[in-house]
């Protein structure tokens, strides 16, 4: 039999039998495709999710006030309402804990914000020259809060992107003009440079202000919503941390570390949390999406199984006319293998485009892995040719009368 | 041409019982003969026409075709046999129901590597040969008539132009007068090509048409008697 004669034969099969071959691929596609889809956007979640944990800095330890405690009783206060850590706490952490890189104090709040006529409710974080090198912030214009402006009170300010195409407009030279928080004039000197992503609060919605000023003109008091404690290395967190609330616990006055007013926040810890449950997110998925790969392989399956009655008298006829072995499980490997890649093509593309579309539509950035691809169509190919080739093998080796009288 | 020695088929159905179609059949026929099989339903004939067509093995006893025991051919060797040298009319005629006529016909001729061109002209006389109308030529085997069926399986026995054709009742379908050109087909083979025939067949004026008759009952043979001398 001739390549050509093959080749034909397997496009008679494949269109004398519509219904047959649409509902293989089909079950090809559905598996294949959601197979794909499902990691991409379990992956597209971790790398999300991750990139959004670095972009708030490297070896960082948050400090944050927590909920004071009596014993015997818990009073419950949102986490941002409690007043527990004051710039003084800032202050002796910056003196204390020598293994620190840098501390960054800062103090933030909600307020409506005008420019020009425009407004926006943006979160205006107090804060200190420090800041940007310890929470991964550039300077895209200008320059940040300097030593000057925090001991002088200046009424300056450095918007984020986002805060400053709300109140100037997309593109429109910012510096040096003014906004007004409660009434009270800010001169902006400098715009950071955009973050992207989301996650813990955007950092380019924000405005900085010196957190001297925050404090005296905005807040009224000394407090301060978070410390950001730089390591110096991955390896001497847990010892700052350790530090940190040794220090805290002792100005406080407390001496049972359970009822600690205030909490330490590791990065290394807050990495591990969320990669646990991205993979967790992953493993799930990649369940359902197994599931699917198994529902499109019993279609397969049960489309190969029905037909071999008669694909089992159709090989004993051409037996009968001189057809050789290797010419039938030549034909129905062709066969097998030309379901298993159009259904795998269209399903790699089908799967490609709705991890496309995801990212299109900015619900996460999705990315597509050769080893879903690869596992994917490895299992369709593997379930197309075990239950289209190998029965048609079998029927391949009885003699014609025998396949002709299969029943 | 061919011979069969001490032919023994026996079927083993499902619930392990035995049952002996063949009960040791014993012939030789000669190259160019034109052989009548007859015999009442069930006493074995198709069951010997398939191992004469070597598309069954026999459970004892030996088949020769040309001299050489088909029991000692290797698949590929059997392939080449059926496709080159015998043209098989089953009872239950075996179309493949998804393909036309005229595919079904010309199937034969993809095995045997014969040019695209060529095809469908051979299948084309070939099922001119056998009556059936042109007109009948693109369309499948479940949309034809039982005798129309039984007039392609017949064109495609014939058109590989074998030297041995295997007929089991080729006209049990026919009306007179097509039964009449099928075997007048036959005939014609069998005189001006020297081809050899075998069919089976219930009705007498049939086995006129051949030199020999065989008759079998029982899945034995219990006559072979030459029509013509
Ligand atoms: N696969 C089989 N398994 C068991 N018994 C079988 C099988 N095939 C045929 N037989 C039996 O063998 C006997 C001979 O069958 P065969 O088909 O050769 O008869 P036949 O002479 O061709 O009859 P008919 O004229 O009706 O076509 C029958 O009794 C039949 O029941
Ligand atoms: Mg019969």
């Amino acid at each position: 039999m001739k390549t050509s004669d093959m080749m034909q034969e397997t496009y008679m099969a494949l269109s004398a039998n519509k219904a047959r071959s649409f509902l293989t691929i089909l079950g090809i596609v559905i598996g294949i495709s959601s197979v794909i889809a499902m990691i991409a956007i379990g992956e597209g979640a971790k790398g999300t999710i991750q990139n959004s944990i670095q972009s708030i800095g490297s070896n960082l330890i948050l400090v944050m006030p927590g909920a004071q405690r009596g014993p015997g009783f818990q009073v419950s206060a949102g986490r941002g309402s409690a007043r527990t850590l004051t710039q003084a706490d800032a202050d002796a952490i910056i003196k204390e804990i020598t293994l620190a890189q840098a501390v960054a104090p800062e103090i933030s709040g909600r307020y409506q914000v005008t420019a020009k006529g425009k407004n926006t409710n943006t979160s205006v974080v107090g804060t200190v020259p420090a800041y940007p090198a310890v929470r991964n912030i550039q300077i895209d214009q200008g320059d940040f809060i300097s030593e000057q402006h925090l001991r002088g009170l200046s009424k300056v300010a450095v918007l984020g992107p986002t805060a400053r195409d709300d109140l100037f407009g997309e593109g429109v030279q910012a510096v040096g003009q003014v906004i007004r928080v409660r009434g009270i004039e800010f001169k902006i000197i400098g715009i950071t440079r955009t973050k992207g992503g989301g996650g813990f609060g955007s950092q380019d919605d924000m405005i900085f202000i010196p957190i001297s000023t925050a404090q005296k003109f905005l807040a009224g008091d000394s407090y301060v919503t978070t410390i950001s404690v730089q390591a110096k290395d991955s390896q001497s967190m847990a010892e700052i941390q350790q530090e940190i609330t040794g220090l805290l616990l002792n100005r406080h006055n407390i001496s049972d570390p359970q009822l600690a007013d205030f909490n330490t926040l590791n990065q290394a810890d807050i990495v591990a949390a969320a990669s646990s449950v991205t993979q967790t997110f992953t493993i799930l998925l990649a369940a359902v999406a197994g599931i699917s790969l198994v529902v499109g392989g019993i279609g397969i399956m049960n489309m190969m199984l029905t037909t071999v009655t008669e694909r089992t008298r159709e090989i004993g006829l051409r037996k009968a006319i001189g057809a050789k072995r290797n010419e039938i499980n030549f034909q129905f490997l062709t066969e097998a293998v030309a379901l298993t890649f159009l259904g795998g093509l269209i399903g790699v593309i089908l799967g490609w485009l709705i991890s496309f579309g995801v990212t299109r539509l900015g619900i996460l950035q999705t990315k597509v892995s050769l080893f879903s691809i690869l596992l994917a169509f490895g299992v369709s190919a593997a379930i197309g040719i075990i239950f289209g080739y190998y029965p048609a093998r079998r029927a391949a080796a009885l003699n014609p009368i025998d396949a002709l009288r299969y029943e | 041409m061919l011979e069969v020695k001490n032919v023994v088929k026996t079927y083993i159905s499902g619930d392990g019982g035995q049952f002996q179609a063949l009960k040791g059949v014993s012939f030789k026929i000669e190259d160019g003969e034109f052989v009548a099989i007859m015999g009442p339903s069930g006493s074995g004939k198709s069951t010997l026409m398939h191992i004469l067509g070597a598309l069954d093995n026999p459970t004892s006893g030996a088949y020769f075709f040309n001299d050489k025991n088909v029991a000692d051919f290797s698949e590929d060797e059997l392939a080449d046999l059926r496709k080159n040298k015998i043209g098989f009319v089953f009872q239950q005629f075996n179309l493949l129901p998804r393909a036309t006529v005229i595919r079904n016909v010309m199937l034969p001729l993809v095995y045997a590597e014969v040019e695209e061109k060529e095809r469908e002209e051979r299948a084309t006389l070939a099922l001119k040969a056998a009556g059936l109308e042109e007109s009948r030529f693109e369309h499948r085997p479940n949309q034809l008539s039982g005798g129309q069926v039984q007039r392609v399986a017949i064109a495609r026995a014939l058109v590989n132009n074998p030297v041995l054709i295997l007929a089991d009742e080729p006209t049990g379908n026919l009306d007179t007068k097509t039964g009449k050109i099928v075997l007048e087909t036959f005939q014609k083979l069998n005189q001006e090509q020297g081809r050899t025939i075998v069919l089976i067949t219930h009705e007498r004026e049939v086995a006129q048409h051949a030199g020999r008759v065989i008759s079998i009952r029982d899945g034995e043979l219990v006559n072979d008697a030459k029509t013509r001398v």
